[in-house]
């Protein structure tokens, strides 16, 4: 992999709040079109570090480029070129369909034909044709979480954050989201997700596990689960967040 | 002992609930399990009194929620899904005025909340709003145990919180059933299921399945195969093109299978898997959990 595009580098990566560190010397490297798992405990710093890497806050000192762009000087370049999505926000409730989509495209800067041909394109996909002008919040969650994400992708950013997208729904639409997800890496977007489902964590190409604002471990779900001798991500979770749990089945 | 009979509740057009009906025995730790939408807030509001039902009834300790809900609040610890404390009181004042709306103080049932209690003391004077989701979790679990409830109902205690916080929740209630307390919890998390004595699997305000999380899982009626190879997405893919597949579902760092036919030829299922290109191939029959019952159980109401 190591030839491949980098398309997220992060050097000493810190961000401080005071005295306290909330992200301390952050290294990594995300590939062009990889699915980059960003685990961690609640409170460990992963939503400090995704506002960094979005262009939405400073971080206090280190190197960091998302797409080339710089995240100190350069955040307007960033923020057009990733899309973002997290279960708390995503479309408006009181649009419909189509309102959506339309809003999205135009914040963006897409020309009009390129948003009505890329919009029924959407909506032939994800078979919800019939239901252009229904409003946002009479659809089930699941739709919303497809559509959220079709719609973070639509301008055709190079990377995608998705912050625990897949939080409630059944477990069928949580697999039918994987597939999205699967599907945008394939066409070379980058995938950069949170989760705290751990079984999701095994879908990743690579997954980062953060622990009080350090990252303590980086790598393809197989090497972890090889280096500390357990058969999922959830006991490599804990093997790394809380090493003095006793992990039930031992 | 929680006893539900035939409610049904609608909002407006919405049916919320479709005559559900289950029993939580004494003492036991019973999960409801579910998706987001699927009426777990729902029946947990009637069960404790804050929602009437349109049809059916439910009694707590044989204690009617409907005519006698002044008593069933005496009986009952509920802690909702959304964090439901004085943001702007500090964690020891939150729990002292829990205590004394139910004329008790924390010291008269230290005990029971001790074990939980004891990992938030250190921050009894910082304000509830300040609180790590952890610890807000905690004083949450104190506040509704602080008048020694018989029954203990939870809605959705551990969404959103990380893996290793979730497996300590689950421990801290097991310690809570040692002491005689029936638990109502419920989880949009299958993996929980395990943790419980009995479940019930709940979609769209229908019952799916009431039962032992070993009963559930001995009722799948198909052979289940794990599969895995190097290129996941396209292992997905090409399972799905196969002639003989009925289910294809990621699970972890395998493909979950099932087969029309329900008799999977290993040999042919590979080769047919090596012809279009996948290296490292393991086919292997496994045991169905939780979560494969669950999108079984769903799967006709999928349209």
């Amino acid at each position: 992999m190591n030839n491949r595009k980098v398309e997220i580098k992060a050097v000493n990566l810190t961000k401080k709040y005071g005295k306290f560190i909330a992200n301390d010397k952050l290294n990594f490297e995300v590939y062009k079109g990889e699915i980059f798992g960003f685990l961690g405990a609640n409170g460990a710093g992963k939503t400090t570090a995704i506002r960094i890497l979005c262009g939405l806050s400073k971080p206090t000192s280190g190197d960091i480029t998302v797409s080339g762009f710089d995240v100190y000087k350069q955040t307007e370049e960033i923020k057009k070129n990733i899309g973002y999505m997290s279960q708390k926000f995503s479309l408006y409730e009181d649009l419909t369909i189509a309102e959506n989509i339309e809003l999205y495209g135009g914040i963006y800067g897409l020309s009009r034909k390129f948003i009505k041909e890329r919009t029924n394109h959407l909506l032939e996909k994800l078979q919800i044709m019939e239901h252009k002008n229904t409003l946002i919040s009479s659809l089930p969650l699941g739709w919303k979480q497809k559509l959220a994400f079709s719609v973070a992708i639509f301008h055709e950013p190079r990377i995608v954050f998705l912050d625990e997208p897949t939080g409630g729904v059944d477990p069928i639409t949580r697999r039918q989201f994987w597939d999205l997800i699967y599907e945008a890496s394939s066409q070379g977007i980058t995938v950069f997700v949170t989760t705290h489902y751990m079984d999701e964590a095994e879908y990743c190409d690579r997954v980062s596990i953060m622990v009080d604002g350090r990252i303590e471990a980086l790598d393809t779900p197989a090497v972890l689960k090889e280096t500390y001798k357990v058969s999922n991500m959830n006991d490599v979770f804990i093997r790394i967040a809380r090493p003095d749990f006793i992990i039930n089945n031992e | 002992m929680i006893k539900i009979n035939q409610i049904s509740k609608n909002y407006e057009t919405v049916k919320a609930l479709k005559n559900v009906s289950f029993t939580v025995d004494e003492n036991e730790l019973f999960g409801l399990i579910g998706s987001d939408g699927a009426g777990k807030t729902t029946l947990f509001r009637i069960l404790t009194t804050l929602l009437l039902s349109n049809e059916g009834s439910a009694t707590l300790n044989n204690i009617n929620v409907k005519n006698d809900y002044k008593k069933v609040r005496e009986i009952i610890g509920y802690m909702p899904g959304k964090f439901s404390l004085y943001q702007d009181l500090s964690v020891e004042e939150n729990l002292n005025f829990f205590a004394s709306v139910f004329n008790t103080t924390i010291e008269e049932n230290y005990d029971l909340i001790a074990d939980i209690y004891k990992q938030i003391e250190p921050f009894k004077t910082r304000i509830a709003g300040k609180l790590s989701g952890g610890m807000k979790q905690k004083l949450a679990l104190s506040c509704a145990l602080i008048h020694k409830p018989k029954i203990l109902i939870l809605d959705e205690p551990t969404t959103g919180v990380d893996a290793v916080s979730r497996m300590e929740f689950w421990q801290m209630l097991k310690r809570l059933q040692t002491k005689g307390i029936t638990i109502l919890v419920s989880t949009p998390y299958m993996d929980e299921a395990e943790m419980c004595d009995r479940v019930a699997l709940i979609q769209n305000g229908e019952i799916l399945s009431i039962d032992t999380p070993k009963g559930i899982t001995n009722s799948f009626p198909y052979k289940l195969h794990a599969i895995s190879a190097d290129n996941k997405y396209q292992l997905i893919k090409d399972l799905r093109n196969h002639d003989n597949a009925r289910t294809v579902f990621p699970f972890g760092n395998s493909v979950h299978f099932t087969t029309a036919n329900n008799n999977l030829n290993e040999e042919e299922l590979y080769n047919y898997l090596m012809t279009n290109n996948h290296t490292n191939i393991s086919i292997i029959e496994t045991t169905p959990n939780i979560e494969d019952c669950f999108m079984e159980l769903m799967k006709p109401s999928r349209g």
